[in-house]
């Protein structure tokens, strides 16, 4: 079991590795496109800005507080674009009929999915809300216990194994439907939007639905509100808080079930 | 001439059926509409909770101003996509050879296509969302027929100048070969100075005047305040003539551009 999963993180470091070097072989495309991953999500912070032009508190929340949200739900989602973003054009590759020659290597199908373009260009979205989130922890006027310090990296960590699994649910379903992964990110790229900002300005039967549903608020919600010692809208329990890596290992365990059921019902493309 | 309007009818046909193909991911392309105008309605709410009357519009026109910019997200291609990346391809690929061939010009060529695909865009990713948006909150509408009038021009004007942007994009690679970089930078700008990510109208003091010039304004902001009807009677027609301004200038530019692409390419071939 053990030499299995070091064998296929070294061959997803490998397949990263040459695609790494790829990349920088076309260095004006890759410069071009890392400053445009770093704009685009600036962009995103700036127009919070725009609105804070405006207003002083959205939800309840200062900038520094929703600057902190912000650098947390862009880390994760970061963070796990980077590792394995790629998955989401499985649909394009089953359509290209390029899963069979996956299947036939003796290697994990989902380790190779993963890494295949591996795009280093994605670290210009981790490093703008790395700088966010480091501006909105410097600008915080907290008292940092040790309880909130350990919090920030247990945030992150449960947080982008969330998307990690969410990423995988988006691209598994597409064994059934062979198609875009447009739907797919309603709940990435609109999960993270969504974590942005605080949960208050949305309605409560929203904020349950993204709890129990699809638990985008254990991404960095439930954890943030225990750093920045925040009520609870929906007045859960402490428990919830804390509780990240349940959401996470169950999310996980749904992603592990239903890519397995579509490899094993994959029947390639064509007659 | 007439041949040449039939011409361009008959390729913003065939690219209208082209994109009306793929019924799945437009029915998925729809539901993350709906969710991101959901998600950007409960943010614009708080925002004019605080200040009910930010940028000169009410709650109910932010609303409204969200719902359409995500019907007008995929209608110009913001992101780009549509015919112009197919340009792009062909210019990579060499086929962009047969094009230059044809006896039309291939900037009425692809802006017939462009069309045709806005239109598809318009009618699905657009109208859906709009009234599933319509569902959920009170927006507002259009006071009469003459604004209807007013706004429907406003759209197609906004997909020219759209296209005029995205065709001088897909031309780079002419001179790059590859314009991803370049097309991912551009829709950067065209994503914030739409006024897609917060309306233009928020942006603070001078900033929002220079946003509102420049040609991005036209995607989103200029349709969206007709709509609303923030731009009456001889204001509507300044507005309309900001959007004439930039497909004029644009269209223009495209050609120049073009034309002496055009020699390159002959050079190239030998």
């Amino acid at each position: 079991m053990v030499d299995r999963v070091a064998a296929n993180v070294s061959a997803y470091a490998l397949l990263a590795w040459m695609w790494i070097r790829v990349s920088l072989s076309y260095r004006t495309s890759f410069a071009l496109l890392t400053a445009g991953q770093f704009l685009i999500t600036g962009l995103d912070f700036v127009a919070i800005l725009v609105m804070f032009s405006n207003v002083d508190v959205l939800g309840g929340f200062s900038l520094t507080e929703i600057a902190f949200l912000y650098g947390g739900s862009a880390l994760c989602l970061g963070f796990a674009d980077l590792l394995l973003g790629n998955i989401e054009r499985l649909g394009q590759r089953i359509r290209l009929g390029t899963v069979d020659q996956m299947l036939v290597r003796p290697l994990s199908l989902f380790v190779q999915v993963c890494a295949d373009e591996f795009a280093l260009r994605r670290l210009g979205r981790i490093t703008q809300g790395g700088l966010v989130f480091a501006w909105s922890i410097y600008a915080l006027d907290l008292d940092w216990t040790a309880a909130r310090v350990a919090m920030v990296p247990y945030l992150l960590v449960f947080g982008t194994v969330i998307f990690l699994a969410i990423f995988t649910i988006g691209a598994a379903v597409q064994f059934w439907t062979a198609e875009s992964s447009e739907l797919a990110n309603a709940f990435t790229y609109g999960g993270s939007t969504l974590a942005q900002f605080p949960m208050t300005i949305y309605p409560v039967e929203a904020i349950k639905a993204l709890t129990f549903i699809v638990p985008i608020a254990f991404v960095n919600w439930y954890p943030s509100l225990f750093i920045l010692d925040k009520p609870d809208p929906l007045h859960l329990p402490t428990a919830a808080q804390f509780a990240a890596p349940v959401a996470a290992a169950l999310l996980t365990v749904a992603a592990a079930g239903i890519w397995r059921t579509g490899v094993r019902r994959y029947r390639s493309t064509g007659s | 001439m007439r041949s040449t309007v039939s011409l361009w009818f008959a390729v913003a046909h065939r690219s209208f059926r082209r994109y009306s193909t793929y019924r799945a991911a437009t029915f998925a392309g729809i539901f993350t509409n709906s969710v991101f105008g959901l998600i950007i309605s409960f943010t614009y709410i708080a925002v004019w909770k605080q200040n009910p009357t930010a940028g000169g519009y009410d709650v109910a026109d932010a609303v409204t101003y969200a719902w359409l910019g995500q019907a007008m997200i995929m209608t110009v291609a913001v992101w780009s996509g549509g015919a112009t990346d197919d340009l792009a391809a062909r210019i990579k690929t060499g086929d962009v050879a047969i094009d230059l061939y044809r006896p039309v010009s291939l900037l009425g060529w692809y802006l017939a296509s462009d069309l045709g695909r806005a239109g598809y865009h318009l009618l699905t990713r657009g109208l859906a969302p709009m009234i599933f948006g319509a569902l959920v909150f009170d927006l507002h509408y259009p006071a009469n027929a003459l604004v209807w009038a007013q706004f429907a021009v406003s759209v197609v004007l906004a997909v020219t100048v759209s296209f005029g942007v995205r065709m001088l994009v897909s031309a780079s690679a002419f001179w790059l070969l590859d314009d991803t970089g370049v097309k991912h930078l551009a829709a950067v700008f065209a994503m914030f100075f739409s006024g897609l990510a917060v309306p233009l109208v928020l942006f603070p003091g001078w900033t929002s005047d220079v946003a509102q010039a420049l040609p991005w304004a036209a995607y989103l902001q200029v349709p969206a305040d007709i709509w609303l009807g923030k731009h009456q009677g001889l204001d509507a027609l300044a507005a309309v003539g900001f959007q004439v301004l930039w497909t004029v200038v644009l269209l223009l530019t495209c050609h120049l551009v073009l034309a002496r692409a055009n020699r390159k390419v002959v050079v190239h071939g030998g």
